[in-house]
């Protein structure tokens, strides 16, 4: 009142009320903050680039002189120019084909045990012995493999060379009395790679099923449904896309394997579907035998990486990108 | 069983009994082990057990032990639905069916961890125990020498240097990725994420590749045990970022909120607030890490060469490490050689092992709850005070 009558014109002078605009001013070292950040951020694009980049330099050589031969071609003459990854990139897809055949249900069943059946104390230790599982390295796997599995997998595998040989998969060219027929067969190696696959697919899947939504399976139950039905209704419809991509991540990791292979297969350079039979070959094997061996081989060999990671890399992108799908938000529970 | 249930009626008020007698409430048991359900079980698995034994050792022409157990366990699992079937409903046969599966399902995954660690144990326990070994090199050691003419020294030496290098590379770049996706986001956040995990399932031997052409072949680095910390790096960086990651997400936002009220800047909280909430976790990110990077095989060697006898510089020379040790060893035929390889397997297993039990030791808690050793701490300052 008495400020009004000791300045007559305030009112006038007094702007219109807007909204104060809310401006947080970013300082100096928060900029230098997120920039450096982002940079560390990026950097996985730049190391995936810089693979990509030094591969293709070092393979172009053997790009230009077989063309497009490459990816027919079935031998490995890399000294009179005759290459190609025809038969090992097929013989690595076998082998990693049966390393998800067998891990895929494993881990599945794993999974669903720990986030679905066993008992709350049991969790963390269960979940321990996965994180356990990843780290075995793969050449202690690969050792039991050899000394272990190996005298005691011939067995089945001579019986299903026996008795399923009908179908062109279990069928063996080689003298089946021979011990020797079966000892280094990929099958054997699809074994021992599964179970460096199982820790992979068991921990995404298991994460997944254990956001599944907490109303819904008190609405299964509800219902009436036995734990079993309550499962098959919610929990495996939820992470559906999770299981799809963990197990495209597995695929990523058992096509890349170079070490088990290397101790259990002789390596040959046909394209061999009998997975009973011994010998097979890969491109990671291919690449340590041979890698040593003079310029043209590094060449050759860098070609094949570049085709084996552009490989990976796109299935493991995808298999991330649909495994993420039904995990939004990103919430970890636990 | 049925005992229990007349003992809430003896206190019964007289007059009330008359009226009506309240029927006997039983507390209902969620998951007890029936005796029914235990012995169909336990009926399946020795019947099974039999069947199998007969026919597969007597009556069939079969022969090895793993067939023997795939036998058995495909015929545990059809007795046991049998069995179900003549007692239960159909769905109450599919519920403990599909139980039975799953934790048969988990109970050989641990059988196999447990089972990869006691036959590493057995077969180089023994060498592995002998102070020797781990005492020597391979240096003075020939083709026909005695077993403990040389140990697995150069390879534990190399080993530890090569993993402390690429933690050293990869664990700082690896949490500052890990503080973009969680912290400043943005458009960038998803593919990185989505890379980042493409890139932790992606073949070590790339990794190894990609050095050889890079480091190597193109900046004209020696082969050493830089150059194979720099493959393993690589293959390790990933791996800290996702489980980084996953560990600073869940430091409670409240926290953050607090900082900035107190009008800390973003870097100030990220630095005093959120990463030492997040520090056991992150601890178990990084170590988990290393025990995946001490055992991978094919980019070490690719980058670091072979040679026997013992190369503390990394810097210069090839580098032997416990596996490239492991893998050389394998190839050679005498029993010495082999002995001398499950041996070192077994080192390689311990330090594994002592890795993540470091692990699990330091990311027991959630981020932010006080360990025991935590309070015990603020207690005394408090009673200083």
């Amino acid at each position: 009142m008495s400020a009004e009558m000791n300045f007559p014109h305030a009112q006038e002078m007094a702007p219109p009320d807007v909204p104060r605009r809310i401006v947080s001013r970013v300082s100096t070292g928060d900029k230098v903050f997120r920039s450096v950040v982002r940079g560390a951020g990026l950097a996985v694009f730049v190391i995936t680039g810089m693979i990509l980049t030094f591969l293709l330099t070092r393979a172009w050589s053997s790009f230009r002189t077989v063309g497009f031969s490459f990816f027919t071609t079935k031998l490995f003459n890399v000294n009179v120019n005759n290459f190609g990854i025809g038969a090992l990139l097929p013989d690595g897809v076998i082998i990693a084909a049966i390393a998800l055949i067998i891990a895929v249900p494993v881990a599945v069943a794993t999974a669903l045990y720990i986030s679905e059946y066993a008992p709350s104390w049991l969790r963390r230790p269960l979940v321990a012995v996965i994180d356990l599982m990843a780290a075995i390295p793969s050449i202690i796997f690969a050792l039991w493999g050899f000394a272990f599995l190996m005298g005691r997998m011939t067995g089945v595998d001579s019986w299903l060379a026996r008795h399923l040989s009908f179908i062109p998969l279990f069928k063996v060219d080689l003298p089946q009395s021979l011990p020797a027929s079966f000892t280094d067969a990929p099958i054997i190696v699809g074994v021992v790679v599964s179970l460096m696959v199982i820790p992979i697919i068991t921990s995404l899947s298991r994460e997944i099923f254990s956001q599944a939504p907490q109303a819904e399976r008190e609405g299964a139950y509800a219902l009436g449904a036995t734990r079993w039905g309550m499962v098959r209704t919610v929990v495996l419809p939820f992470g559906r896309s999770g299981v799809i991509g963990a197990s495209m991540l597995g695929m990523g990791r058992a096509l890349g394997d170079a070490i088990v292979i290397s101790f259990l297969i002789t390596p040959v350079l046909t394209l061999t579907p009998h997975i009973l039979q011994s010998g097979g070959n890969s491109i990671p094997y291919a690449i340590i035998l041979d890698i040593f061996n003079g310029p043209k081989y590094v060449s050759a060999l860098m070609a094949a990486g570049l085709v084996l990671f552009a490989m990976t890399l796109l299935i493991n992108v995808i298999g991330s990108i649909v495994a993420g799908r039904s995990r939004s938000g990103l919430v970890n529970v636990e | 069983m049925t005992a229990q249930a007349s003992a809430p009626a003896q206190g019964a008020v007289p007059e009330q009994a008359a009226a009506a007698p309240p029927p006997a409430q039983r507390r209902v048991k969620l998951r007890r082990v029936t005796r029914d359900g235990a012995l169909t079980l336990f009926g399946a698995a020795f019947g099974a057990l039999g069947l199998t034994w007969l026919l597969y050792e007597r009556v069939l022409a079969f022969s090895g032990v793993l067939g023997f157990w795939l036998s058995w366990y495909v015929i545990f699992l059809l007795m046991y639905c049998a069995m179900a079937a003549v007692q239960w409903d159909r769905r109450a046969v599919a519920d403990r069916v599909a139980s039975v599966a799953f934790g048969t399902g988990g109970l050989l995954t641990c059988a196999i961890v447990a089972d990869q660690i006691i036959y590493v144990l057995l077969r180089g326990g023994h060498v592995a125990t002998h102070l020797s070994f781990s005492t020597h090199t391979l240096a003075r050691t020939g083709s026909l020498s005695p077993l403990f003419s040389g140990g697995d020294l150069e390879g534990i030496v190399g080993t530890l240097e090569m993993l402390g290098l690429a933690t050293l590379f990869s664990v700082p770049l690896g949490i500052t990725a890990a503080i973009f996706l969680s912290e400043v986001g943005g458009a960038w956040a998803r593919p990185v994420r989505t890379l980042v995990e493409a890139m932790t399932a992606l073949p070590d031997i790339i990794a190894g590749l990609f050095i050889l052409a890079f480091a190597i072949l193109t900046l004209g680095m020696q082969e050493s045990g830089v150059a194979a910390a720099l493959a393993l790096a690589v293959t390790m960086m990933p791996i800290v970022t996702r489980g980084a990651e996953v560990v600073i997400r869940i430091v409670p936002g409240m926290l953050r909120e607090a900082s900035y009220a107190l009008g800390g800047s973003q870097w100030r909280t990220v630095w005093n607030v959120v990463l030492p909430t997040a520090r056991p976790g992150l601890a178990t990110a990084v170590v988990l890490a290393m025990a995946r990077g001490i055992g991978e095989t094919a980019p070490v060697l690719l980058t670091a060469g072979y040679a026997k006898g013992m190369n503390a510089n990394p810097l210069h020379g090839w580098q032997p490490s416990l596996v490239t040790y492991i893998f050389n060893e394998h190839q050679l035929p005498d029993p010495n050689d082999q002995a001398r390889c499950f041996g070192a397997a077994v080192t390689l297993m311990v330090l594994v092992l002592v890795l993540f039990a470091i692990a699990r030791w330091l990311g027991g808690g959630k981020p932010g709850e006080l360990s025991r050793r935590d309070r015990r701490r603020i207690a005394r300052e408090a009673v200083r005070r």
